[in-house]
C-alpha cells in the first residue's frame, strides 16, 4: 500500500465577514498518496482555492483535522515572478524565506533551472521571458526547496491555449520526472483529465468530495497523448454531468 | 574605415524606417524650438512692453531690471547668502519630511489597529491649512531656521505618509500568499517584496515632496526670517521693490527646477542600479 501523505478528515471551515458567516466546506474528506497527481474540479466559487489554502495551513479549519507529512510547495495562477528579480534570483526567494539560501541549495535549484532549459535565462528578467517561460520559472522555484508535495492553483489559467497546452505539458513532465506529489485544483475538466491519476469532483458549497475517480490510462502520462485516447471523452461527459448535476 | 564609422552609426535599416527616424528627430528638435521661442518671445513682449512704456516697470519690473538686481545682490555678497539658506531649509526639510515619512508609513503598514486608530488624526492633518500653525511655530521655536525647517517638515511629512501608506497597501495580495505559502515572517514580506515594489511610488512621491518643500520654506520665511528668499520676497513687497520681488521668484523657479531634475536623476541612477 502507498504511503498516504495528506489527509483530509471531517473537515468544516466557515468564513466570517461583516455581512454574515458562509460555511465554505463540510464533511470534506479525502487524502493523497505519496507521488501521486491528484486533480480537484469543482464548480466556480466553491472554494477550491481555501482547499488549498487549508492544505498549506495558511487557513485553520473550524472544525475537522488536516493531516501532512512532509513540506509544502505553492504555485498560484500568475506565475508571480518578482520583477525586480533576475530569474534566478526570483528561483532562490523561497531559499531566502526559508534560510536555507546556502551553496549547496543554490547550486540544487540552479541544476533543476539548467535541467529544465532555463539555463540562458537565470540572468534576465520576467518581463524578457514569454509566459510559458515564465510559468516554467515558477514552477522551478516552487521546486527550489525541494518540496514534498506540490500545491498547483489552477497554474495554467492565466495562459493562451496554445502556451497552456504547452506549459501543461512541461509541467506534467517535470512533476513526473522528479517524483514528486501533486495536488491540482482546476476548473477545466479536459486539463484534470489529462494531468492527473485521480480525479476527486468537489460539490457546490458547502464543498465536500462527490466523485471519486481513478484514471485508467494506463501507463500514459503525457497529456496531449491522453487527449488523443478514447477514454478522454468519455471521461469528459462523465466529469461534465456530475459538475452540472 | 570612413565607411566603417558610418555604418556604426547608421544600421541597415530601411529607408522607411530611416524616414521614420528623422520624423522623429525633427519632431522633438521642433518642440524644443517651441519650447525656447516661447520663453524668449515671454521675456522680449515682457522688455518690450516695459521700455515702449506700455506698461510701469515700476510695477511690473522687467527682465533687464531683474539681470540688474542679481548683479547689485552679487556686489553686495549677499545673492548666495540668502540662496543658501533658503536651500539649506528646503533640503533639510525636505530629508527629514522623507525620511519620517517613510518610517511612519512603515509603522501604519505594519499594524492594522495602530492604522485604523489613526486614520482620522492623518486625514485631519491633511486638510489643516499648516500656516495656521504659524504663530504656534514662532513661538515654540523663535525666529530662527529651526522655525522654518519644522514648517517645512509638516508641509511634506503628511503628504509623504499618505503617499507611501497607499503604495505599501497597494502590494499584489497573491505575491504575499505566495510569500506566506513559503513561510515568510512579515520583516521578509516588508523586506522582500513590499519595499521593493514600493520603489516607483517612492521616487514619484519624491517628486511631489520637492514642490512641498519649496511651499514648506517659503511659508515658513514669511513668517519669520531674517534672511533666505522668502524674506527678500516679503521685504521686496513691503518697500515696493518689485524688481527684489521678481528676482526672489526667478532664482525659486530655477532652483525648484535644479531640485526636480536632481530627484530624476536620482531616479535613473536607482533604476539603472536595480536593473544591474
Amino acid at each position: 500500500m502507498e504511503k498516504e501523505i495528506l489527509r483530509f478528515t471531517d473537515v468544516k471551515l466557515i468564513y466570517h465577514t461583516k455581512r454574515g458567516e458562509t460555511t465554505a466546506a463540510e464533511n470534506l474528506n479525502f487524502s493523497v498518496n505519496e507521488g501521486e497527481f491528484v486533480a480537484i474540479i469543482g464548480p466556480s466559487g466553491c472554494g477550491k482555492t481555501t482547499l488549498l489554502s487549508l492544505a498549506a495551513g495558511l487557513l485553520k479549519p473550524s472544525s475537522g483535522t488536516i493531516e501532512s507529512h512532509g513540506s509544502f510547495g505553492y504555485m498560484l495562477q500568475k506565475d508571480q515572478l518578482f520583477q525586480w528579480r533576475t530569474i534566478e534570483k526570483n528561483i532562490f526567494l523561497p531559499l531566502e524565506i526559508k534560510r536555507i539560501n546556502t551553496p549547496e541549495h543554490r547550486d540544487r535549484a540552479r541544476k533543476l533551472a539548467e535541467k529544465y532549459g532555463l539555463k540562458d535565462f537565470l540572468q534576465s528578467y520576467p518581463q524578457q521571458l514569454s509566459g510559458g517561460m515564465r510559468q516554467r520559472a515558477a514552477l522551478i522555484r516552487t521546486l527550489a526547496t525541494n518540496p514534498d508535495i506540490l500545491l498547483l492553483d489552477e497554474p495554467f489559467s492565466a495562459l493562451d491555449y496554445q502556451t497552456r497546452l504547452n506549459v501543461c505539458e512541461d509541467v506534467s513532465s517535470i512533476i513526473r520526472s522528479e517524483g514528486k506529489t501533486a495536488l491540482l485544483i482546476t476548473h477545466d475538466i479536459s486539463e484534470a483529465i489529462s494531468l492527473a491519476d485521480r480525479i476527486l469532483v468537489l460539490s457546490q458549497r458547502p464543498a465536500h468530495v462527490s466523485h471519486s475517480h481513478e484514471m485508467d490510462f494506463g501507463e500514459v502520462k503525457n497529456p496531449l497523448k491522453r487527449r488523443e485516447l478514447p477514454q478522454f471523452s468519455e471521461w469528459f461527459e462523465i466529469l461534465w454531468r456530475e459538475l452540472n448535476g | 574605415m570612413k565607411k566603417e564609422i558610418k555604418k556604426r552609426i547608421k544600421p541597415n535599416f530601411s529607408e522607411e524606417h530611416r524616414q521614420y527616424l528623422k520624423h522623429q528627430r525633427l519632431k522633438i528638435a521642433l518642440i524644443w524650438g517651441f519650447r525656447i521661442g516661447l520663453l524668449v518671445l515671454f521675456l522680449g513682449f515682457w522688455e518690450l512692453s516695459t521700455v515702449l512704456g506700455l506698461v510701469d516697470p515700476f510695477i511690473v519690473s522687467s527682465p533687464s531690471r531683474v539681470c540688474k538686481t542679481i548683479g547689485s545682490l552679487y556686489n553686495e555678497g549677499t545673492l548666495f547668502y540668502h540662496i543658501g539658506v533658503t536651500l539649506l531649509e528646503t533640503i533639510i526639510g525636505f530629508i527629514l519630511a522623507v525620511v519620517l515619512g517613510v518610517l511612519i508609513a512603515l509603522a501604519l503598514w505594519w499594524s492594522d489597529t495602530v492604522r485604523r486608530v489613526l486614520e482620522p488624526y492623518i486625514v485631519v492633518m491633511n486638510a489643516l491649512p499648516k500656516i495656521a500653525l504659524g504663530p504656534l511655530i514662532i513661538i515654540w521655536f523663535g525666529t530662527g531656521n529651526k522655525a522654518i525647517i519644522f514648517m517645512t517638515v509638516i508641509v511634506g511629512l503628511i503628504v509623504a505618509v499618505m503617499h507611501m501608506l497607499s503604495a505599501f497597501i497597494a502590494t499584489d495580495k497573491n505575491k504575499i500568499l505566495l510569500l506566506k505559502s513559503m513561510g515568510a515572517t512579515k520583516l521578509q514580506i516588508l523586506r522582500k517584496l513590499v519595499i521593493p515594489s514600493s520603489f516607483a511610488s517612492f521616487i514619484s512621491m519624491l517628486k511631489v515632496n520637492v514642490g512641498m518643500a519649496w511651499i514648506g520654506s517659503i511659508m515658513g520665511e514669511y513668517i519669520v526670517s531674517r534672511a533666505g528668499l522668502g524674506y527678500l520676497l516679503v521685504y521686496g513687497g513691503q518697500v515696493f521693490k518689485l524688481d527684489l520681488v521678481m528676482t526672489a521668484i526667478f532664482i525659486l523657479c530655477i532652483l525648484a527646477a535644479g531640485m526636480y531634475f536632481l530627484v530624476v536623476l536620482l531616479e535613473k541612477v536607482l533604476v539603472k542600479n536595480t536593473e544591474n
